[in-house]
């Protein structure tokens, strides 16, 4: 057997450990070692890549992933559960970004060997850079709009929008022509080389002003969605360099993107087209339709409400990002302990939008000791409100809000909600009456079943277990 | 050439598909972990970056395929390290559920 079949049988192997990794992710009993299978396939692709070339000098090639290997680990040791959205975010740029590179240095390397470059190579060499650009350059923005460095507001501006499909067809046009003058074979490198980096630069600047007018509300969908760009950008680089272990894990990461943002989407009622161009945030109407006088929002306190917890059977909590921001997934977590021990049954319901990216909530109350089988998604806890005591909303509210079903001219009408106004007893916890990301009143807090517990979520928790603990 | 091209394809749209069979499996509490998981695989152009490096017989050549390496290197890295960090805190509680 020679040595390139061995190399490919190695490569299959390693696609063979991502697809049963990815599989064993669909328990949270099995899907530690499905990442370590994933890592592990990993390591025999890169492995055998070095084995295979006849590298001469190994010193640049260990510099690189040396310094690649510190970086990522100590990003992956220090970031907090909370920031993962923007490690997410980093890493979906920085894989665009090496796929660039790859077009690129193949890109390089056939123009300054002036070989005949087929239509073939020359168009998965153009989408390669094309895809890899607009994603680093994009999750870069996302990164800043997390992380508060770039405004957060949803900007919606006539300039960009026509701005964005006159760079798309530009960076159509560039990659089409430089192929042509390839596939001729009558282009130099000096000739093409300035045509690359415009396109290389039109890329750029077109991930930014694709993500820019985006409001924070919605990075769940554009984190999803770049990084379905990051896998079809290593698909592309796959195709550039035709290598199969590239193409399969590309498409694997790009299909997992798409289904995420596809979810997401869904959540938020929204379609991918109305995210991406219709700066959601700017349109909200303001919170004075249907107006709040003549509707009497009741309060509560620690002590009124340790009683109707104490006493109840079910305990339902929704935990939504206000939680995360208080810093409060402890005292909630020792607050369902309490319960518990009370013989509480006690359940949290996941609203998919509850964090800030895909799954957020979860990562959080799991690192706040939550057992996973006290985590429920929205569709198999949806039914169980109605046979519910309490409904403790902690940190959330447009998910909550029944207008999405009963107000057909809402914006938010649609949004799949959790049916906490089923539950036969509501405990909303929150500062005031102050409307939330979509900039709707909720009519939740007015229902005679509801009780406003006034208070930051982490003092309203704490409070509510000593009450318990006293009675 | 075209044969070559052919066969990536076949393997693209088969691989796509499979991911969707697959991932739409993955229920939502470990959507976060699937993300970063996920990410952590499309590092896998790390393999590419290495071809580029070796391949190269020029400073420009050099400098793009290291780089790559570089980036390619935390995101594969940095991605199964803190997938990992992550799905150690899912537990399952000391009872079963019940339903």
């Amino acid at each position: 057997m020679t040595l390139i079949n061995v190399v490919n049988l190695a490569y299959l192997l390693a696609a063979v450990l991502f697809i049963i990794g990815l599989k064993r992710l669909s328990s949270p009993a099995t899907a530690r070692s499905g990442n370590r299978m994933g890592a592990t396939g990993m390591l025999i692709a890169v492995v055998v890549t070095l084995l295979d070339r006849e590298v001469l000098d190994y010193t640049q090639i260990a510099g690189g992933v040396i310094v690649g290997a510190i970086v990522g680990a100590t990003l992956a040791r220090t970031i907090k559960m909370t920031a993962m959205p923007q490690m997410v975010a980093i890493f979906n740029g920085l894989g665009g970004g090496a796929s660039a590179l790859v077009a690129s240095g193949e890109f390089h390397k056939l123009t300054s060997d002036a070989a005949d470059v087929g239509t073939d190579v020359g168009v998965t060499i153009m989408l390669g850079t094309f895809i890899g650009a607009v994603t680093f350059s994009g999750s870069f923005i996302a990164f800043g709009k997390l992380q508060d460095i770039v405004t957060g507001r949803a900007i919606s501006s006539p300039i960009i929008k026509t701005l964005n499909p006159i760079l798309f067809l530009t960076a159509l046009g560039l990659g089409g022509f430089m192929v042509v003058l390839l596939a001729e074979g009558s282009a130099s490198m000096s000739e093409v080389m300035p045509l690359f980096l415009a396109l290389v630069v039109v890329s750029l600047a077109l991930g930014i002003l694709l993500v820019m007018p985006i409001g924070g509300a919605d990075m769940p969908v554009v984190i999803a969605l770049l990084n379905s760009y990051s896998g079809l950008a290593a698909a592309a680089a796959g195709f550039v360099l035709d290598n199969m272990v590239l193409i399969i894990s590309g498409s694997l990461v790009g299909a997992s993107g798409f289904i995420l943002t596809r979810i997401m989407c869904i959540a938020m009622n929204r379609s991918i087209w109305n995210v991406m161009f219709g700066a959601f945030g700017a349109q909200a109407t303001g919170p004075d339709q249907a107006g709040a006088e003549g509707r009497q929002a009741q309060s509560t306190t620690a002590e009124d409400s340790s009683i109707v917890l104490a006493y109840a059977k079910s305990v339902i909590f929704v935990p939504g990002y206000g939680l995360a921001a208080a810093q409060a997934q402890h005292q909630v977590k020792e607050l369902a302990d309490l319960l518990q021990s009370k013989g509480v049954e006690v359940r949290h319901a996941i609203h998919p939008v509850a964090g800030r990216m895909p799954g957020h909530m979860n990562v959080l109350l799991a690192e706040a000791d939550v057992p996973y089988d006290q985590l429920f998604a929205m569709e198999d806890i949806n039914d169980d409100f109605d046979r519910t005591d309490v409904a403790v909303v902690v940190g959330a509210n447009d998910v909550t809000n029944p207008v999405s079903r009963d107000v057909p001219d809402s914006p938010i009408y649609g949004m799949p909600i959790l049916n906490v106004d089923r539950a036969r007893n509501i405990i909303f916890i929150k500062r005031s009456l102050s409307p939330g990301f979509a900039g709707i009143d909720n009519p939740l807090f007015y229902n005679p079943k509801t009780r406003m517990y006034f208070a930051d979520a982490r003092r309203a928790l704490t409070d509510l277990v000593n009450a318990i603990k006293e009675l | 050439m075209i044969e070559g091209l052919l066969v990536s394809l076949f393997v693209f749209v088969l691989a796509v598909l499979l991911g969707f069979e697959v991932i739409s499996k993955v229920p939502p509490i470990l959507h976060t972990p699937l993300m970063s998981g996920s990410n952590a695989i499309s590092g896998i152009v790390l393999i590419g970056a290495l071809v580029v490096v070796v391949r190269s017989d020029s400073v420009i050549g050099d400098s793009l395929g290291i780089g790559a390496v570089a980036l390619a290197t935390i995101n594969v890295v940095g991605g199964f390290m803190v997938t990992d960090r992550m799905l150690q805190l899912f537990r399952r509680g000391p009872d079963r559920p019940s339903q």
